[in-house]
Order: structure tokens, then C-alpha cells, then sequence
């Protein structure tokens, strides 16, 4: 088996894990906590195919809903950051078009890599709370909600990303 | 056709996410309304299996706040036996004719798994199925008060529908008085439910107890739910009574799941008033 395709899978796995079994229960000022699945998002190689990202993304999100009985929620808001995560990449680097082959995330500066982190995330969290009240007259807690969350989101990926990634010779 | 197969390989990309994307979307919308989807929920044999696992070591941390609640309702339950003997022991002629007996509700002991209070929409996890005789729609309770409805069950695990969602509707009614209304949540603190429908003519004041109703066939009456914390009274009827709940959502670990016997009885009874 191919190296990148089982670093993929051990990734996999234990992002579902992390999220479900830690990070859906740190609570940070009783009620925050992070959705640290995204990251998948993020570091799922570029030059791997398109649909393919949009695959694994929506079994990733599926089991993430499994877990934390929450319909399709987590789904619906990953697949919406999978499918726009090359726009939002190329909208970063500031270039229409860039070297799929060698391209890594690690040789993004860090302004860039925590721009690209942190335009994902909000979109990610804002789309599961939308979801999750499901009414416009909650829109205030929808958006203070995304907020909060999404800054513990970045924190945790940004370092996480930084820490637990190789960078590319 | 061979313009739709053009227009297929173009757009396949987008055409994916878009399958997907529906996907999801109708998941979530089954979410929401009362039944819970078939198959998106925890009390399958995966998820359940790791929550068990993990549930039976951090269960060891718990031993100490569960002993002294097992202590409490102890407590309370002799209590109760004390205020309900007989003056003189001698005169009570044990006679007991199971005629004048019915059994109607029967309490099934099982443990959450999974807790959640955080969330707009909150669901627990059980460890015990379909194997214990659980089905959809029994009531949830521990020693303190409600906890919810079972929503989904699998051979060996349940989902319950906590009282903190925004599905969840349980009849309530003042203890002092028979006047009923209904339990729901507004999704921003986990001691904080609301009561709506309750009528203009109710008395309603500060540090009311409020139980369960027992109007469905869900749950008995009088449960302990919560104690009135404020109220808002325009316009000659109750805009928002706030009660802080007796149970602590945040640390549920011991349940009873209430059987009914005589639920398909009622049920029965009330479609058939309904459809006539």
C-alpha cells in the first residue's frame, strides 16, 4: 500500500476519534467545543483527486454525525468547505493557477496558511450551527456560536497543523 | 445524448457535491422532525460499542457523586415508607388478592453512554436495546427527575431525545394546582427549560414545583421536573415561565427506562376517539 494513501488512512481514523471521544467533550466555558474533524479538509493532498476529497469528506462527516446524532449536520458543513477549498486556496496564494505536483501545505507563510485555515472554519461552523437551530430567530446564538467556536477551531488545527506535519523538502 | 453526457463529464464535480450535498441536507431535515432517521444515530453497534468502552472507564470517576444520589433517593424513598405506616402494626392483616393488583408501568435500569447537553439538539446514548424489551417512545427518568423519550433503538443500544431539544414537547403541570402545560428548551442554558400553554387562569408563582402531567402515556405523573425561576406575566396570559430543572444534564449516569403496559390501551382509546 501506497505511503500517503495509509498516512491517510490513520489520519482519518483518528480525527473521527478525536472529535467524538475528546473533543466533543471539553465544553470550554460550558459549552464550546471544537471541530477539530475539518483538518481533514485542509490536509487532504492536493494533488490527490477532487472527488475523491469530496467522497472521504462526506463518509468522514457521516460517521462524525453518527457519533453525536446530529442527522447530516456535520456532512452538509464539511462537504460545502471540501468543495470550496481549492477556490478559497488559489483566492489565498493570490495566483489563478499553482504547482498541483508539489504543492504543500507547509510551504504556505503562516499569515497565509492561518487565512486559508481560518476562511474554511468559519464557513464549516456557521453552516453547522445554521443547521442545527434551523431558525432565523436564533441568529444571534447561530452567530455568537460560530465565533467561539471557530476561534478554538483555528487555535487547536492551526498548531495541530504546524506541530504534526513534516514540511516538504 | 451525447450533449448530456458532455454536460455530465463537465459539471460531474460540482454534480457530486451536489448529490452529496442533498444527502446530507435531507439527513439533517429528518433530524429535525420528530423521528429521528433509521439510520444516522448512535445506537448502532460501532458507535455504541466504542461509547461503552469508553463509558466503563471513565464510569470509575463517577462511583462517588452516583453513591451519594443512590443514598439520597434511599433516603427519600424510606422516608416516604415511615409517613405511609399504620399506627398500630397488629391490625394490618397481610391479604393480598392479585385481582385488585394491575401492574402498570415496569422500570428498566440502563446507563448512558453518551451525554450531551451542549448542543442546540441534544441526544444521549443508552446501553441497552431492543434485548431488554426497550422500544421507541418510553420515558427516560433517574432519581432526580425527567431525562427524556427514547427515540431509536438497536439490538444492544437506544438513543434517547434529551429534554435540552428542540423536538422535545412533555406534558407538565403545577403541583398545587391540576393546570397543565408544556415542557420545552430554548437551547441556551442546560438548568434552564421553559413552559408554554399553560392557561391564562393558572396561579403560577416563584418557586412553584412543576412534575410531569401524565396526560401522554409516556410518562407517570408526578416526576419531578424543576421549580418555577421567573416568570413574565403581559397582557393576561404567561409569556415565559422559566423553571430550573431539578435533574444536572450535565452529569446523567444511572436511568430508568419506564415500560407502560397499558399505553396500547390508551392509545388505542384516543385514536379511536379521533377518527370518529
Amino acid at each position: 500500500m501506497n505511503k500517503v494513501v495509509f498516512n491517510n488512512m490513520v489520519r482519518f481514523i483518528l480525527l473521527v476519534l478525536f472529535q467524538v471521544l475528546v473533543f466533543n467533550h471539553i465544553n470550554l466555558f460550558g459549552y464550546i467545543n471544537p471541530f477539530i474533524y475539518i483538518s481533514w479538509v485542509f490536509l487532504f493532498p492536493v494533488r490527490k483527486s477532487k472527488s475523491l476529497l469530496l467522497l472521504t469528506s462526506f463518509f468522514l462527516g457521516i460517521l462524525i454525525d453518527v457519533f453525536s446524532d446530529s442527522g447530516g449536520i456535520h456532512t452538509a458543513a464539511i462537504l460545502f468547505i471540501a468543495y470550496f477549498r481549492l477556490p478559497v486556496l488559489k483566492m489565498v496564494m493570490g495566483k489563478s493557477d499553482f504547482d498541483y505536483v508539489l504543492f504543500n501545505l507547509k510551504n504556505l507563510t503562516l499569515n497565509k496558511l492561518l487565512l486559508f485555515i481560518t476562511i474554511l472554519t468559519l464557513l464549516d461552523t456557521f453552516m453547522v450551527f445554521l443547521l442545527d437551530y434551523f431558525s432565523l430567530s436564533d441568529i444571534g446564538a447561530i452567530f455568537s456560536n460560530t465565533i467561539l467556536t471557530s476561534i478554538f477551531t483555528i487555535l487547536i488545527s492551526f498548531f495541530g497543523i504546524l506541530l504534526f506535519t513534516k514540511k516538504h523538502k | 445524448m451525447q450533449q448530456l453526457f458532455y454536460f455530465i463529464r463537465k459539471f460531474r464535480y460540482f454534480l457530486l457535491f451536489l448529490l452529496l450535498e442533498i444527502i446530507a441536507l435531507t439527513l439533517t431535515i429528518q433530524n429535525h422532525s420528530y423521528q429521528q432517521s433509521k439510520f444516522i444515530n448512535s445506537a448502532n453497534f460501532i458507535s455504541g460499542g466504542i461509547y461503552n468502552k469508553v463509558s466503563s472507564i471513565t464510569d470509575f470517576f463517577n462511583l462517588k457523586s452516583e453513591n451519594r444520589l443512590l443514598a439520597e433517593e434511599n433516603n427519600r424513598l424510606k422516608n416516604w415508607i415511615e409517613k405511609n405506616k399504620p399506627k398500630d402494626l397488629n391490625q394490618v392483616v397481610t391479604h393480598i388478592d392479585s385481582g385488585n393488583y394491575i401492574q402498570k408501568y415496569k422500570y428498566i435500569t440502563a446507563k448512558i453512554i453518551n451525554n450531551n447537553y451542549t448542543k442546540r439538539n441534544n441526544f444521549l446514548t443508552l446501553n441497552k436495546g431492543t434485548k431488554e424489551n426497550l422500544k421507541i417512545d418510553l420515558g427516560v427518568i433517574n432519581s432526580k427527575g425527567v431525562v427524556g423519550v427514547v427515540k431509536n433503538v438497536s439490538t444492544n443500544f437506544a438513543t434517547v431525545l434529551s429534554i435540552l431539544n428542540s423536538n422535545s414537547k412533555i406534558n407538565v403541570r403545577l403541583k398545587k394546582s391540576f393546570h397543565f402545560g408544556t415542557l420545552v428548551w430554548d437551547g441556551k442554558n442546560y438548568n434552564i427549560a421553559q413552559i408554554t400553554d399553560i392557561p391564562r387562569q393558572a396561579v403560577v408563582k416563584i418557586g412553584d414545583t412543576i412534575i410531569t402531567g401524565g396526560k401522554s402515556a409516556i410518562f407517570p405523573e408526578g416526576i419531578n421536573v424543576g421549580v418555577v425561576k421567573n416568570l413574565k406575566f403581559e397582557n393576561n396570559q404567561y409569556k415565559e415561565i422559566n423553571i430550573t430543572l431539578f435533574n444536572d444534564m450535565s452529569a446523567l449516569s444511572y436511568v430508568q427506562v419506564i415500560i407502560n403496559y397499558q399505553k396500547n390501551e390508551q392509545k388505542g382509546l384516543e385514536q379511536y376517539n379521533l377518527d370518529e
